[in-house]
This record gives structure tokens, C-alpha cells and sequence, in this order.
């Protein structure tokens, strides 16, 4: 029987509840947004201890569902003040649903300024002295559970920048290797560190298996779904070759791979930091060109990027990280990308606000341009160690650009803006401005249709057919969010006409309720709407829907594309 | 007349990444493919200049065409 541990920091203790009628058959982003929609004050201070943070599995999580192996978390964000969800792959999502536990809610705050570890098992949560595990990085942490227990402890940390409660904090969740996966977005590791959480470890002993109610009707969806998978040429074939990271060719071609913080929309050494190139190289030195971030992961995006000897650099290194630090920070060395990007999973920030705002930091003169020597020092010694300019930094993009006084600040909702740009690819610029999230990609993909063809076609260049295109894709993608599956299974779903339905009648099966695809995408509308009206009560209003003005001022090479959209043709994105 | 061909992700296996090619006048996009032994189901996306174009797009001596199959990420 499923239960929500109710996990109170104030007074130390874990009630463990049964789950409300209502909330049965939701999981994922649905539920930590229903569960934050209805009990965090919108008004409250995201560090305070009326915000709470909880931890959801997808509705499929722990099930023989291929790529269904993500947790949702969700909390007020400090770094946007909006509600926040953050999804991850990593081992926990699937302990946590094979134990039952449909959610965890963290609530208050301890009284005294003693750290805790949470350590979850199948009767509840014990808060354990974490004083020896403060002010170490999450590889170590890591070890240190590991040692602690064995391989099989789940765990989710916090660097020194949630410690130190850093708006580009992250939590950082143990992978089926013993490496990182990241709620990435949105400082939930600062809210882990006000809640003086360092770490929360799984012991999953006693768990079974996920219920499902209809075992016959799921195992036929399941077939269909995975089917579906490795048919498309996408998830069966270019993901797992090149992995993300194959987009800066294509989005460098297109004219809308943002250099330079966003000054060009080409880049001359794109193809030294390019998939075609990471994946050689990494082929080249005995790496691993597939990696799954969790069990049951059948499409293998991931990575192992090895340096000249062979010795594991870093993984899950994702094409919004190497543009981020390899094209907007200009680092040509894709070494010292991986370098970086191993650095900011240690230290525990997001590695696209973190590339962001190196960006920022450089256009401020803090960092040169290129300097992937220097950027990989202040990862380590300034954010990471928190000195004050570490701290000017590690609170995100919006803070370096309002501490050195400058305009070209890409960020919406004070999240900085991902590897897409706005301006010559219209549709990710709607999403961008109207996301509940602030600027994510993720929140509404029209990559896909602007300039993969991937769901039919929309002109990157022209306004036409963008609002709807945007509003569609988030609300489909809020659904899809919820399941816990990755968000690649919607390039197959946009185009392969079986695969929405099988997710749906997995759903149906694994709960013993009949749902339609229009009901699957009904969820996804009422929570986006949810999460808007938190955002409402919050204090934002359509205003706060708008890119920085830059965006409009400024053209971008090549196609001199500025960003053009009216105020009242961007909110037509809420008319549903 | 000449056309430059840039070919990416899996389209460069035993191919070429980019490559100066004589094509007869008014060829399209698809002849191209056709004599790259591409067939069309696998065509991702074409562009020349930024733009993206179709199967049928007559070709101008000296533009750049850059092909790419069937690709994704984010």
C-alpha cells in the first residue's frame, strides 16, 4: 500500500500518512505541484520554514516500464520565487516507488544549527547526525555512504553551495554507477541546505515490487511503448550514438547555437565541442559512447567522457552543458568542458545556470573569455568553497548581471536561459517567457518541431503557428513530467501514432482506472493551470511573462532575427 | 555546378564531413541524396543558409547544403 512520509525538521519527526483519495493515481510533477500548490504560502520566503521541498517518483517509476525511472522535486524556488518542479533520473526515484513511498514532504526547519541526514527505509525516516558529512563536496559524500552501507544506498546530497543555501544549488542524486545525476534547476539544493538536510539516503530493504493493478493489459502497453522507443530513428538510433550533444551541429547550422552570451547564433569552432566529436573522441580513448541514468534506461543518451589516458572525466554530459561552457563561454577545449562539468556535479550547481552565468562572468570581465582553466579554479575554489564572489556567482545568472551592471543577462523569472536562441528560434522563446518554471527548455520543447522536424514543422523564423505550438508542448510535457519517464519518449510520441496511448494505458493499468489520452492531457493542462495560480498568488502576473529586453534591441548573425512578439500575442499562450 | 555538401552525425559514416561536389544544373536537394545513396525516409532536416528546406528545393551553384538524419536531444 502506497503512503506519503511526512517529515517534520522543526520537531524532528516522520508521520507516515496514507495517501488522500485524490492524489491516487497522480505521481511525478503532478504531485509535488499539487502537494506545493496546496501547502507551501505562496508568499512565503522560498529559505523559510513555511516552503517545503518534496520528493515524488513518476506515476510508472519502479514498473518494467522502459525510461520510467525519474523522480520529481518540487518546492518554492529561491531562484525564481515561482513553484518549482526538477526532475532526475539516479537510483532513488525507483527505491522510493518500489517501497511504496509515493512522496515525501519535508516541512520546517530545525531550531538549532545542527545538521542532519535523513535515512529512509521502509518504516519511515531517521534523522541522523550529518556534522561529519558538512562541508564536504557529493563524490565524497557519496563515498562516505557508500562505506557507510554499501552500493546499493540511495543517496541525495548537497555540495557546499546548498550548504551555503546558493540559488544555482542543486540536489545531486546517486546514478546506477555510483556517479551524479541532478534535480537540476531552480536552487532545490539551497532548499535542502535551509532545511539543514546535507543528505537523504535509501535503504531499500523489504521493498517489493510496484503494484499493478492490471498486470496483462500493462505488459501489452509496456511492449508497445518500448517498441516504439527503438523504432524511432531519434531514441533508437541518434541519442544513443551521439547523445544529446549532436544538437550543436544542427542548432550552429540553424543559426540559433547562442555564442558568446548570446552575442552570435553561429560559432566558428563549433564542431571542436560537437557530438560527432565528442563521440570519436570518446570511442577514440576506450570510453563509453552509451550510459543509462537509471535502471531500465533504454535509450543510453549518457556518457562516459574519459581523458587521453582513459581516466573517467565525467558523465551525463549534456549538450545544454557543453554549449553552455564549450560555444557561450567560449572554451574550445572540450576537456576542460568535462572537467567543469564533473566539477559543478561535485560542488553540487546546476550545470546550465552554471555555464549561464560563467558567461555573465565573463562578459563582466571577472573570467576571460575561453578560460576553461580559470572557470574550472572558480568552480572549485569560489563558488565552491563560497568566497564572496563565489557567492556573487553561485546565486545564478540575474546575480552576476545586477552585481557588475550588465544588460545582456539571459534570463526569464531570473533563471538563466538554455542553448537555444530565442530570437531565431521563435517557438522556445514563448516558452521560455511563459513557463511556470522560469526559462527551461524542457518545460516545452518546440526545438523538436522548430528545427528537428520531429512532430511535423514549424518555421524557427516566423511568429505564425509558435504560441500554440509552445502551449501544447507544455502541457503535454507538465503530463509527461508526471509518469516519470524522460522527456526524450515524446520525440517518439510526437510521431510514432501508438506510443501516447501505450503510456496511457500503462498508467490506467498500473492503477486499475481507465484513463484516455485526453484525459492524460487534461492532467497536464489543470496542473500547469495549478502551478500558474501559485505563481499568481506569488505575486507574478503576465508581466513577468517577457524576455529580457536585450533580445529585442540586439540582432543576431546570422539571420539578424530579434525577438518580436507583443505582449498580448504571448499571453494567448494562457488562453485554455 | 559546384555545391558544397556538409554531412553530420551518422550521414558521415563512409561518407565525408564536408566536400566540394559537381552537380548537374537545376539538381534538387533530393538528386543530391539520391547520389549521396541516401534514401529520403532517412533525411532529418536540410538546410542552406539557415533555412531549412525541402526534398524538392532546387539547388544554386555555390550555395551549401548541410544534411542531417534523423536526430534529437535537450
Amino acid at each position: 500500500m502506497d503512503k506519503i512520509f511526512r517529515v517534520n525538521m522543526t520537531d524532528l519527526t516522520c508521520k507516515v500518512e496514507q495517501v488522500p483519495a485524490e492524489y491516487k493515481t497522480l505521481g511525478g510533477r503532478a504531485l509535488t505541484s499539487t502537494i506545493v500548490a496546496s501547502e507551501v504560502p505562496p508568499m512565503c520566503h522560498p529559505l523559510g520554514p513555511n516552503n517545503k521541498l518534496v520528493f515524488a517518483p513518476g506515476q510508472l517509476s519502479g514498473t518494467p516500464a522502459a525510461n520510467s525511472g525519474r523522480m520529481s522535486a518540487g518546492a518554492k524556488s529561491p531562484l525564481t520565487g515561482t513553484i518549482k518542479e526538477s526532475n532526475s533520473g539516479g537510483t532513488s526515484a525507483q527505491q522510493f516507488a518500489k517501497m511504496g513511498i509515493k512522496a515525501m514532504i519535508i516541512e520546517g526547519m530545525p531550531k538549532d544549527d545542527k545538521w542532519y541526514r535523513l535515512h529512509v527505509t521502509m518504516d519511515g525516516v531517521t534523522f541522523e547526525d550529518a556534522s561529519e558529512l558538512v562541508g564536504k563536496q557529493n563524490f565524497d559524500v557519496i563515498d562516505a555512504m557508500n562505506a557507510k552501507y554499501d552500493e546499493k544506498i540511495g543517496v541525495m546530497t548537497i555540495g557546499i553551495p546548498g550548504e551555503n543555501r546558493l540559488a544555482a544549488a542543486n540536489i545531486s542524486v546517486k546514478d546506477p554507477d555510483q556517479k551524479i545525476r541532478s534535480h537540476g534547476r531552480g536552487g532545490l539544493g539551497a532548499v535542502m541546505g535551509s532545511k539543514k538536510i546535507k543528505c537523504i539516503t535509501t535503504d531499500a530493504t523489504g521493498a517489493g515490487k510496484v503494484e499493478i493493478v492490471d498486470a496483462e493489459k500493462f505488459r501489452a502497453a509496456a511492449k508497445v511503448f518500448a517498441k516504439g522507443m527503438l523504432d524511432h530513428p531519434v531514441t533508437g538510433e541518434g541519442l544513443p550514438i551521439y547523445g544529446t550533444n549532436v544538437l550543436i551541429n544542427i542548432l550552429n547550422e540553424a543559426g540559433g547555437l547562442p555564442t558568446k552570451n548570446f552575442k552570435y547564433g553561429q560559432c566558428d569552432h563549433h564542431d571542436k565541442v560537437s557530438g560527432e566529436t565528442m563521440h570519436d573522441t570518446i570511442a577514440a580513448r576506450g570510453g563509453k559512447t552509451k550510459h543509462g541514468c537509471h535502471a531500465g534506461c533504454i535509450i543510453q543518451c549518457s556518457q562516459e567522457y574519459v581523458d587521453e589516458a582513459g581516466v573517467y572525466i565525467t558523465s551525463g554530459f549534456e549538450y545544454e552543458t557543453v554549449w553552455g561552457l564549450g560555444i557561450n563561454c567560449m572554451i574550445e577545449n572540450l576537456d576542460d568542458c568535462a572537467r567543469i562539468d564533473n566539477a559543478m556535479d561535485n560542488i553540487g550547481i546546476d550545470s546550465i545556470e552554471g555555464a549561464v552565468l560563467i558567461a555573465v562572468a565573463m562578459e563582466a570581465g571577472v573570467i576571460p573569455w575561453g578560460d576553461g582553466k580559470e572557470t574550472l579554479r572558480v568552480m572549485n575554489e569560489e563558488i565552491g568553497k563560497c568566497t564572496p564572489i563565489g557567492r556573487i556567482l553561485g546565486n545564478g545568472t540575474g546575480s552576476v548581471g545586477t552585481a557588475f551592471g550588465l544588460t545582456r543577462v539571459p534570463v526569464v523569472k531570473n533563471q538563466g536561459i538554455p542553448a537555444y536562441d530565442p530570437r531565431s528560434v521563435k517557438g522556445i522563446g514563448i516558452t521560455y517567457a511563459t513557463s511556470t518554471q522560469g526559462a527551461d527548455h524542457t518545460a516545452g520543447y518546440t526545438i523538436a518541431t522548430n528545427i528537428l522536424k520531429v512532430g511535423g514543422f514549424i518555421d524557427p523564423l516566423t511568429k505564425e503557428g509558435q504560441v500554440d505550438l509552445s502551449r501544447n508542448l507544455q502541457i503535454a510535457t507538465t503530463a509527461v513530467d508526471s509518469t516519470g519517464m524522460c522527456i526524450f519518449v515524446a520525440f517518439p510520441a510526437l510521431d510514432i501514432p501508438e506510443v501516447l496511448p501505450a503510456l496511457v494505458d500503462m498508467i490506467s493499468a498500473r492503477f486499475g482506472v481507465e484513463m484516455s489520452v485526453d484525459d492524460f492531457v487534461g492532467m497536464g493542462s489543470k496542473i500547469l493551470k495549478m502551478e500558474k495560480a501559485f505563481n499568481t498568488a506569488a505575486g507574478f502576473s503576465n508581466e513577468d511573462d517577457r524576455l529580457p529586453e536585450f533580445f529585442e534591441l540586439e540582432p543576431v548573425a546570422p539571420h539578424n532575427a530579434v525577438w518580436d512578439f507583443t505582449p498580448a500575442e504571448i499571453d494567448e499562450v494562457w488562453n485554455f | 555546378m559546384k555545391i558544397t555538401v556538409k554531412l553530420f552525425a551518422g550521414f558521415r559514416d563512409n561518407r565525408f564531413k564536408v566536400a566540394d561536389q559537381d552537380y548537374p544544373e537545376a539538381s534538387t536537394v533530393g538528386d543530391i541524396l539520391t547520389a549521396l545513396d541516401i534514401n529520403g525516409p532517412e533525411l532529418g532536416v536540410a538546410l542552406i543558409n539557415g533555412r531549412h528546406v525541402l526534398p524538392d528545393h532546387v539547388m544554386m551553384d555555390g550555395q551549401t547544403l548541410s544534411l542531417f538524419p534523423k536526430v534529437g536531444g535537450g
